[in-house]
Parts: C-alpha cells; structure tokens; sequence
C-alpha cells in the first residue's frame, strides 16, 4: 500500500502501477482550479483518490476526508464503488497520511475536512478514479481473450464477457491493469444507471461503532505508551510559573512531571493515577497580560468598533439609498456569544518524539496541517513527522486546529516512550478555539409601499479566517465571517461591512461557520419585517424569493407539511426560516410552547431540504436531525464567558449539550434534485436557531435578539 | 496487592490504589477502550457499564467500591439477547454518526429494556436523559429502543 505514496503524480494524469505488495495501487489526480471558500484559487488543486487492488481481489480505497460522524467514509466510497462496480461491503478502508498535495480538499486547497464541502469536492474526482481503474480492469481483461473492451463489462468485482461467458476477478486482472496505460478521457455512467448513488446503503463504520470496537485517537496504544494529563494557564496566554510537584510524584503509577512554558503535564501508567497527580500539583501561574479580559467587557469594545469603519465586503445596487432622508427605516441590534466546540471525545493527541522523527496517533480534520505545526514546535522536517488518523469523536471544527497535538508532541519530546495526552472536559472547554462573538447592526430601507428595498448588515466580531488561513482572505475581507451576511433575498440595495477586531481569545471554526451567525440574524430580521408590516412570515419572504425558486420551493413544502397558519394553543408559536449555502438551500418550521416561566419546550420540526443531488439519502437526513440538534444546543444553551481572563463554564453542568428529553420529533423531507450535490452538513445548525426564535416570538411576542434563548427574558410577570 | 475485579465473567487482577475510576482500570489497565471517557464526573454517560445488571458511570466508580460485583462493558454486551437486539436496532436505525458516546448509549438502552420490555416515549427519555450525544442522534435512539424491545417481545 504504502507504495503508493512514492509515485509523484503530476497534475491531470492517473497513475498505475505494481505496488510493492502485488497490488494495483492508483494515485489519480485531477486538472483544473475551482475557486476556494475565499473565491481566491487555492495554489495547490491536486486530489486525490487512491484504490488499491490485491492479487487477492481485496479493494482497499485510502479515504482522504476524516470521518467525523458525517458519514464520509460511507458516501466517498460509495462514489468510488459506484464507478468501479465493487460492493461496498467488500472494500478496506484506510485513513490518508498527512500529505498537503497528495490529499488536498478540492474546493479549499488544503488538506482538510469540513466547510460541508466533502460531496461537494469529491462528487466528480471520486467517481472518476473509479471509473478509470474500471476501464483498465476491463482493457486488462479484453486483452487477455483477445476481445473488444467494448463487448466486456465489469459488475461486483469482476469483468465479463458475455458473449462467451468468461469472467475473470478484479485480483486476478490487477497485475495486468497495472501495466497499462491511464485511459483519457474517462467516462461516467449517467445518473440512469446509479445503482449504489442515492441508495440506502448501510455505513461502512457502524458495526465498529456499537460494540467498541472503533477505534479512536483517545484508543490509541503504541508499544511502550505512557498516559498523561494536563493542566495548561486557566488564563489565555498566561505562563508557568513554579509547581511544587512533590505531592504528585508521591501518587501511585505517576512516573514524571513534564513542564512546559505554559502548562503542566504528569505522566503515569494510567490516566487514573495521572489526574490524580494532577490534583496534587501545587501550580502558580503567571497570568500575563490578559488577566483582566472578560466578554462583558469584550461586549463593549464590539459595540464601540462598531461605531467605526470597518472593511465592505457587499455592495450592491446604490448604497446611498441607506441614507436617503425621509425613508422609513426598521433597525435592530443582534450578539451572538462566544461557544465551545465540546465534541464527545476530549482533546487528546498520542505522540513519540525521538531524534529521527515524531509520530502522531490523532484524531485531526487536518492531518497536513498537524503534521507541519508539529514539525515547526519541534524544529523537524515535515516529511519527519507521521500522521496515524483515526476516527473522530466529533468534529465540529475544533479538530481543524492542532493545538493539543504540538502539545503532546511538546510533552513527548521530553520523554523516550510515546506518551497519550488526554484533556480532562474542563480544559477541553477552557481551552478551546472559540466560536467568535459578534455584534450585528441591521437596517432596512422601505420604499414608498413599505416594501423592503435597502439591506444593510453591519457586523464586528474576530477573523477566523484571517488566522487559520490568510491565502483565502479576499481583498481583506474574512469571507466566512460575511458568508451569507446579505441574506437570501431579492432586495436592489444591499450592503455588508465587516469590522474586525482581535480578542485574546482564540476564536475557530465552529459548525455551521459564518451561515450559523448570519443566518440566524437575518432570518430573525426579516421576521421581524414581516410582523411590522404586519405580514405573514411565510408571505413575506416569498415575495422576496422570486430569483430562487429552489429556496422558494423549499420554503413552500415546509409551510406545507408544517401546516403553517393554523391556530395553536396560546403560549405555542410556529416559526419559519430558510438557508441558502454550500449548495444546498433549506426550510424549516419550528413549533414550541412557552410557559409562564419561559421555559422552552420544543414540539415539532419539519424540515425540508434541497441539496442538488444525493449521494446517500440517509445519512443527508442524519445530518440534518444531528446539525439541528447542535444548533438547538447553541439556541437553548450554549454561553461562554470570560472572566478574569479565564472561561467560567467548565464542564456539562455549566455548559449543558441538548437531552434526548428536549428533543422533539424531526421530520425531514428531501426534494429530488438533479443540480449538483450540495452540502449538508452544516445546513441544519445554520437553519434552526432562527426558525425557534421565530416561534418563540410567535408564541410570545417576544424578539429575542441574542443567544442564548434566555427563560428569564420570556417570563411572562 | 491490589483489586480483583470480575470484569466480563472473567476474574481480573488490577494494582492500581483504591480511588481509582474503573474507567481508567477498564481502558488503560485492561486495554479494554470501547468504554469512553467525556466528563469525568457522570454528566455525559460515555463511560456507562454494568454493575449486576446495572447502569453505573465507570468514570466515578472507585474500583475499591466495586466488590463481588459483576461488571459487563461493551466488549460483551454483543453476548446477551438483549445487547444482541439492541446492537441490531442500532445498526438497522442507522443510530450512530461520531460513535463515541453509542456504547454508553447502548449500555444504558440495555439496561433500560432490562427492567422495562416495552417502555414508552416518556421512560426512554427518563433511562436515556443521562447520556448526551453531541450529533444529535437522539431521534434515532429513540426508534431504535422501540424497535428492539418490539424484537424482544417477538421472542417472548
């Protein structure tokens, strides 16, 4: 297999060749730039699929996007299968090794997972490596019965030559296949004949994952491998100062005490013994300059950026009518606070540093980049550095950061065994990149009917983007902080600014990126258009959708099957929102009562989803119930705050995840499609925390305009 | 010098003090990791296991308190009829996305059908309220608990 990876496969051609191993082993690449998230081309546009075919028949497809509970490993292979016409239930799969070029994400230029961009990248690449090894499978096999290719066909792993009725498997013809030449161009079977595309096909990972065996980074367990835990500066970029450790050395199975500027870590034989050696440090830290930093304050200084100017990121139509005198003008401020990633699986990196290299057991989103921070706080060669990826325990963005791994490399560069650095839950919530907080100011500018015609979006809050990867900055201007900032709809004037300001607080992607802010503050907004026109929600955005059918049909069949417009019971409340982006464009109608103590409680959600064409339907309805239900947690609960410089909220007492007790029924409806696959990943986080706030203001009459949803703020006294 | 712990029915010998989390015995001692750590402190189920039939959260469970007790993790589970119809319906709801809280999931739904063959909405989501799921599987949780007690009460 590893064979594979010394072939340097040039830009737009597919190369085969005998691995070391016997197997046909493909490295296929593919010409051709799309734009990046930023709209800029990616320097590096090279992905890559490799199929791996024994003399044994067994299909090995090396799977170049992480499976984080997406679904990935299932969807990519059934793009792969379709095309090379092997069962899905007879393919291995492997993780791809870190490699920027090799494995880089087709949209974003980088070797990562996330954006809702899997399908959307792999859709065409994917299917292409597998039909190319088909076609030379089956060239392979004709030239062995001195037929046409033409009057053979493959099916399940092997070729067939109906006529006289030889057949010869894939194991058997890859030696062959291997020597020939990559056909061009490849051909892809027409929708028609899709038999594994659109199926209900079962996951690939399941069976792993409901008897333990799966294997996570956290089950890592290289020879010789110590455990540890860490307590890192409670305050962001605070030092150590002293630790009195004579205590922790005392515990039981605790075997060293590894200091690091800025953290302490006791390394044990079981992480029993090694929180307990924790507990018995006595630390000092020195707080640094952002002791005093908090989000109250934090508040403010948004607030007064946004007094100021920051960059324009959308201007169309005249923006000048924003400011004609005498329109009537509807205006609302919105904040969005700072949240936590808390994916199930702690922070936790397994590294062995020793003078020829590191090797890293993880679980990343972004191998390549792990791989070269790692190198660089270890002063090593990036080739040096091994990447072993594993499943995820949660995504969500956090694992697109590769913090805790230099810091296990760190921890491990002082020892001589590979050592697993587990994050307790309070430094997995207290040390998290966050999601930013925002301010928004919005305005709209009706015309002489009162209809909406000017549009402008102000907002401040930190650049993600400006951090994690400045090549997709465009002109300035964070592209994900403004993504669908200018809402959906058709209005002849619209204007988005973005004023950037930096806090202390490390701010990441976080699900549903700039769509889960925007959307939420512009589907609130417009509800609060239509209720001051004194409209219906659903009416109202219609009128304003004519350019996007598929949003409009969206929005139609939810209101449809939501039943929208009946009368409720007092105190219950229906609310609607849509999402336009990565592709896919999405409706949803919450319903939920209120009582007189504000409690929330959900009732229904009827969802409808556009997404292009749908490579596996089940696991698009998957993730629409899961990134709901993630943005319910963020509507209800989710609230980081800062004080002292330190996170309060430390683990799910303080910072609560949604129940299965909160969750009502979630029906999804998919509406059959033949555009291009979008994403979905993200789509239903974007989508629900407005459609509830929406039908809490329906049953209520209240608008709230900051999140968390709070019970206080809807008491009825 | 130190515990015996009867794990999965078999007698096992750990020297680890007696405060220790059977969490960290199970996983780090054992080599047993299909239980999971989340929160160390029973606020999230990752690390739910038997004891005598009964839900605990191994991540606050000393081993010293653990006795004569049996504990069954889900390595095992896959052995009972129940852990078999359970395991099924997950599979068959297609329940599971990152994984890594289902086996304390599929522990806690084990011991659920255990004392109640066919409970309904409401005494799903009271057994199962203890075990979060950050994917947002409950929905699917919810129909695959329904569909193996259904399958349990076929056989009966």
């Amino acid at each position: 297999m590893d064979a594979s990876h010394q072939h340097n496969a040039r830009r737009g051609f597919l190369k085969a060749s005998l691995g070391l191993t016997g197997a046909m082993v493909m490295a296929f690449t593919l010409p051709g730039c799309r734009p990046g998230a930023a709209g800029t081309a990616p320097t590096a546009f090279v992905p890559n699929a490799f199929i791996a075919i024994g003399a044994d028949g067994l299909v090995t497809l090396v799977m170049p996007f992480a499976e984080m509970g997406q679904g990935t490993y299932t969807s990519v292979s059934m793009l792969i299968a379709e095309e090379l016409d092997v069962d899905l239930a007879a393919v291995r799969l492997e993780a791809a090794p870190a490699d920027e070029k090799r494995y880089a994400h087709p949209l974003f230029g980088m070797q990562i997972t996330g954006g809702s961009g899997t399908i959307r990248g792999a859709w065409e690449p994917m299917r292409k490596a597998g039909a190319a090894a088909r076609m030379m499978l089956v060239e392979a096999a004709a030239r062995e019965w001195r037929v046409e290719a033409g009057a053979c066909r493959a099916a399940r792993g092997e070729v067939l030559h109906p006529a006289s009725g030889r057949r010869l498997g894939y194991g058997a013809l890859a030696a062959k296949a291997a020597a020939l030449p990559v056909p061009e161009p490849v051909a892809l079977k027409p929708a028609s004949a899709f038999t594994l595309i659109g199926s209900a096909a079962k996951r690939l990972d399941i069976p792993s994952k409901v008897n333990g065996s799966a294997r996570f980074g956290i089950d890592a367990n290289p020879p010789g491998m110590k455990v540890a835990a860490v307590a890192a500066c409670p305050v962001f970029g605070g030092k150590l100062a002293s630790v009195d450790d004579s205590q922790a050395r005392a515990v039981k199975g605790v075997r060293k005490i590894v200091r690091l500027p800025d953290a302490v870590a006791v390394v044990a034989d079981h992480m029993g013994a090694a929180r307990k050696g924790l507990a018995a440090l006595a630390i000092t830290w020195d707080d640094g300059p952002n002791a005093g930093f908090s989000t109250a304050a934090w508040d403010q200084q948004l607030a007064q950026a946004l007094r100021g100017k920051g960059v324009v990121a959308l201007e169309e139509g005249n923006a000048a009518v924003m400011q004609a005198a005498g329109a009537r003008v509807v205006e609302a401020s919105y904040a969005m606070p700072m949240l936590a990633h808390a994916a199930m699986e702690p922070m936790n990196c397994t590294a062995l540093v020793s003078k020829d290299g590191a090797e890293l057991w993880v679980g990343t989103q972004a191998p390549a980049r792990c791989q070269a921070l790692v190198a660089k706080a270890l002063g090593l060669d990036p080739a040096r550095v091994k990447v072993n990826n594993h499943l995820l325990g949660g995504g969500f963005g956090r694992r697109l950061e590769a913090d805790y791994a230099v810091q296990a490399a760190l921890i491990a560069r002082q020892l001589p065994h590979p050592v697993k650095v587990i994050w307790s839950r309070e430094e997995d919530i207290q040390h998290d990149m966050y999601r930013p907080f925002y301010r928004d100011e919005l305005r709209m500018v009706l015309d002489g009917q009162d209809k909406p015609a000017g549009f402008s979006h102000r907002l401040a809050g930190s650049s993600v983007v400006a951090r994690y990867a400045p090549a997709w900055m465009a002109k300035g201007i964070d592209p994900d902080a403004v993504h669908e900032a200018g809402s959906p709809y058709d209005l002849a004037h619209k204007y988005v600014e973005f004023v950037p300001v930096e806090s202390p607080v490390p701010t990441g992607f976080w699900r549903g990126v700039g769509p889960t802010h925007n959307t939420f503050v512009t589907e609130s907004f417009i509800d609060e258009l239509a209720h001051a026109a004194g409209q219906d929600p659903v009416a109202y955005r219609r009128a304003l959708l004519a350019s996007k059918p598929r949003a409009l049909q969206v929005l139609d069949l939810a209101a449809q099957r939501a039943g929208w417009g009946r009368k409720l019971a007092p105190g219950s409340g229906m609310g609607v929102a849509i999402v336009s982006a990565w592709d896919s464009f999405a409706a949803s109608v919450v319903a939920c009562r209120v009582d007189a103590q504000g409690a929330i409680t959900l009732e229904r959600i009827i969802t409808v989803v556009d997404c292009g064409r749908v490579v596996h339907p089940d696991g698009v309805v998957a993730q629409m119930e899961g990134g709901q239900i993630f943005g319910l947690t963020a509507a209800l609960h989710g609230h980081i705050t800062v004080e002292g410089g330190r996170v309060v909220q430390s683990n799910f007492h303080d910072y609560p995840l949604m129940r299965i007790n909160e969750v009502p029924p979630i029906d999804t409806h998919l509406v059959p499609s033949a555009e291009a696959p979008g994403g979905t990943g993200e789509l239903g986080t974007a989508l629900v925390a407005p459609a509830l706030a929406n039908a809490v203001f329906a049953a209520t009459g209240k608008r709230i305009r900051s999140l968390p949803l709070s019970p206080e703020a809807l008491k009825r006294t | 010098m130190g515990y015996t712990i009867n794990v999965n029915g078999q007698e096992r010998v750990v020297d680890v003090d007696g405060d220790t989390a059977l969490l960290w015995v199970l996983r780090d001692v054992l080599q047993m990791t299909g239980t999971k750590f989340g929160c160390g402190m029973a606020l999230c189920g990752a690390c739910t296991v038997h004891l005598d039939g009964a839900p605990i959260r191994a991540c606050s469970t000393p081993v010293e308190s653990i006795g004569k007790g049996r504990i069954t993790t889900i390595e095992a589970i896959g052995a009972t009829p129940a852990g078999q119809r359970v395991q099924a319906a997950w599979i068959a709801h297609q329940v599971p996305q990152c994984g890594y809280c289902q086996s304390g999931q599929v522990m806690s739904a084990c011991a659920l059908l255990a004392t109640n063959a066919s409970p309904n909405d409401a005494e799903i989501d009271a057994a199962m309220a203890g075990n979060l799921c950050r994917c947002g599987t409950y929905p699917r949780i919810r129909s695959a608990i329904k569909s193996a007690a259904l399958a349990g009460s076929a056989k009966d």
